[in-house]
């Protein structure tokens, strides 16, 4: 996640309180996904950011984790999300960014 | 006038620029922060011939082709090509030297100044070059004492250039204040101006076509040429025109982002079918900023920088000439402003749609030429695979179109696929890459059309959140154009 | 599990980009407060 983009997240969560947010990632792929959701739980891994050493502990998810298909109502995920059941795998996403989100409210 | 146009001629070239790599955009600001990381950064720059030789940009000009990079060993950085040469079919590979040389050969207001040893060295290095045109030499110029330069870098806000340690020269700002006029702003510029001109020039060598017989000439560059008043006032593609002698020219610039190359074309073509021009040029310039974008990620992984490499492409349109391929300009794809942004809806529109109007299903089309970046520049710094995503995006589509079943993905995607292989400047990478090569394949019989697709970031710009992109079928001429019938 | 929250929208361009997601999280009931694209090439 670029440095202007961090910021902006900071900004947020100070605005409205880091408890309050939850954020949401659209990365196709899912190592970029993990790199994001660290960045904004328990800091910037490439220490480049303004993140880079700041546990900000978000909450961080990805769409295609299965919390969001059970809300999603249903035509309306097939038709704008249905495609990324054929090259994602939402499971294996919300596994990885479960266990980011529960070192995230370790720190946080 | 009338049949459908066809891409004669193409060319493209590489200038290595490690020197350039401390003033790409992301490298400026991260040194701006910590300064120590200029000479990390130093430590991973490649040679010209590690550059030469990697697999990659051997496919970018053309001495190999995409699916050789496909049964390359990999990581391709770590397995160079053995006898690579930097001739590439379709163009050459300039060193730094030469970079600098043409930056100064077409540079018209002397933002440049070169010290005059480093003057001398360059003019030894320009007067026999293949590509060299006459004012180029005359355009060095003598040089300047390296005490003006040093006070031109200390007062005046010139940014230093060094060659292999040295400092050797400045570019300098055009104007005091006006921050569209600042040295970087200009660098941008004119290393998109050399870089477009040198694959112009390469085109008009490859052709064989007079610089004179051009009427028009489209810059597909995402740069901002102008002054404070107006910002992105552009045309660049007249300074280049002029810049490769087309006297009988006139341009300007087709400004969509990353998808600007396609737009181009499509305008090229339209003008030559309609009749309004007969030879006219699409090119592409080389982008200073993105040099070194992901450099965090290759540090990470101990990696060279590969983002090292400007780029150029020059594409000729012309009316058909009953052998080279042919533009379908009837099934242009478009990603209509009231098309969502998922993706599904794009790759319908860019894909299903134009393929619908000439009959045809995904499966039919030989090959798909989708952005192009190479994933070794991207993966470390966990940017992805672009080309395989969006490779995965139109098995997806053909799977729910039930044109293949979801076990045949992976081979849908061997067959009309490609690695990604082109240097990630910007506009470059949007398909287009593959035109040469897609040129090659028809003349060898190996494939009968290809379909070239490439999206835009509108967003970047802060004016608009739509999704863009832009589509042509290209198809192997079938030799009964009206040129043909006359005869 | 998701009540009073505000969602933070951060799309990618070649993944689910910022205006989709957005669509989807109201569509779910919601509260979008901010959208983002990445384009990381």
């Amino acid at each position: 996640m670029d440095s202007e983009n961090q910021a902006l997240m900071m900004r947020l969560a100070e605005e409205h309180g880091k408890e309050k947010l939850v954020v949401v990632l659209g990365a196709a792929d899912p190592e970029g996904v993990e790199i994001s959701a660290e960045t904004l739980t328990i800091g910037d891994p490439s220490f480049a950011g303004p993140l880079a050493g700041v546990p900000l502990g978000l909450q961080v998810y990805h769409i295609l984790e299965p919390e969001f298909k059970n809300i999603i109502p249903e035509a309306v995920y097939q038709e704008k999300l249905g495609i990324f059941e054929l090259t994602s795998d939402g499971a294996a996403l919300g596994e990885a960014l479960s266990k980011i989100r529960q070192q995230g409210k370790a720190k946080g | 006038m009338g049949g459908n146009p066809v891409v004669q001629s193409y060319a493209y070239l590489l200038a290595h620029a490690p020197e350039f790599v401390r003033y790409g955009s992301k490298p400026k600001r991260e040194i701006g922060i910590d300064p120590g990381l200029a000479g990390k950064i130093e430590k991973h720059l490649r040679s010209f011939e590690e550059a030469v030789r990697y697999p990659p940009n051997q496919v970018f000009l053309g001495n190999l082709h995409p699916e050789d990079l496909a049964t390359s060993p990999a990581p391709w950085w770590q397995n160079p090509v053995a006898g690579a040469t930097r001739d590439g079919a379709y163009g050459p590979f300039l060193d730094q030297l030469e970079v600098y040389g043409f930056l100064k050969a077409v540079d018209q207001f002397d933002l440049v100044w070169f010290t005059p040893e480093f003057t001398r060295r360059l003019v030894q290095i320009l007067q026999n070059h293949s590509l060299i045109l006459p004012a180029d030499v005359a355009n060095l110029g003598q040089g300047y004492p390296i005490d003006k330069i040093r006070s031109k870098i200390e007062n005046e806000k010139s940014l230093p250039l060094f060659y292999q340690g040295d400092l050797i020269g400045a570019i300098h700002r055009a104007h005091d204040e006006d921050e569209a006029l600042q040295a970087d702003v200009l660098l941008e510029n004119l290393v998109t101006k050399a870089s477009g001109a040198l694959a112009v020039r390469a085109l008009l060598k490859r052709s064989g076509i007079g610089p004179e017989a051009i009427d028009y000439i489209l810059s597909c560059s995402e740069e901002a040429v102008g002054d404070r008043y107006q910002r992105g006032g552009g045309n660049l593609a007249k300074a280049v025109g002029e810049a490769c002698g087309l006297i009988n020219a006139t341009g300007s610039d087709v400004k969509a982002f990353c998808a600007g190359p396609v737009y181009a074309i499509v305008h090229a073509a339209s003008l030559v079918k309609a009749g309004v021009f007969d030879r006219v040029i699409v090119f592409g310039g080389g982008c200073q900023c993105k040099l070194g974008m992901k450099f965090a990620g290759h540090l990470k992984h101990d990696m060279p920088i590969l983002e090292d490499v400007l780029a150029g492409m020059a594409f000729l349109i012309t009316q058909d000439d009953g052998v080279s391929p042919v533009i379908r300009l009837e099934s242009v794809g478009k990603h209509k402003i009231g098309d969502g942004s998922s993706q599904q809806e794009i790759f319908t529109s860019l894909v299903v749609r134009p393929l619908e109007k000439l009959g045809m299903k995904m499966t039919d089309v030989d090959k798909i030429a989708t952005e192009l970046h190479n994933p070794e520049v991207t993966l470390p710094q966990g940017s992805g695979n672009v080309p395989l995503t969006n490779y995965k995006m139109i098995a997806a589509l053909a799977v729910m179109r039930k044109e293949i079943g979801r076990g045949d993905m992976e081979q849908f995607i061997a067959r009309h696929g490609m690695p990604g292989f082109s240097p990630t400047q910007g506009h470059i990478p949007a398909a287009v890459p593959y035109l040469g090569h897609a040129a090659d394949a028809m003349a060898a019989g190996k494939i009968n059309n290809a379909l070239f697709v490439a999206k835009g970031s509108l967003f970047l710009g802060r004016m608009s959140r739509l999704s863009d992109g832009l589509s042509f079928f290209l198809e192997k001429n079938n030799g009964t154009s009206d040129m043909n019938k006359s005869k | 599990m998701f009540e009073g929250k505000l969602f933070v929208a951060f799309g990618e361009r070649d993944g689910v980009p910022g205006p989709v997601m957005t669509e989807v999280l109201k569509a779910a009931g919601l509260d979008v407060i901010y959208q983002v694209t990445e384009c990381f090439v």
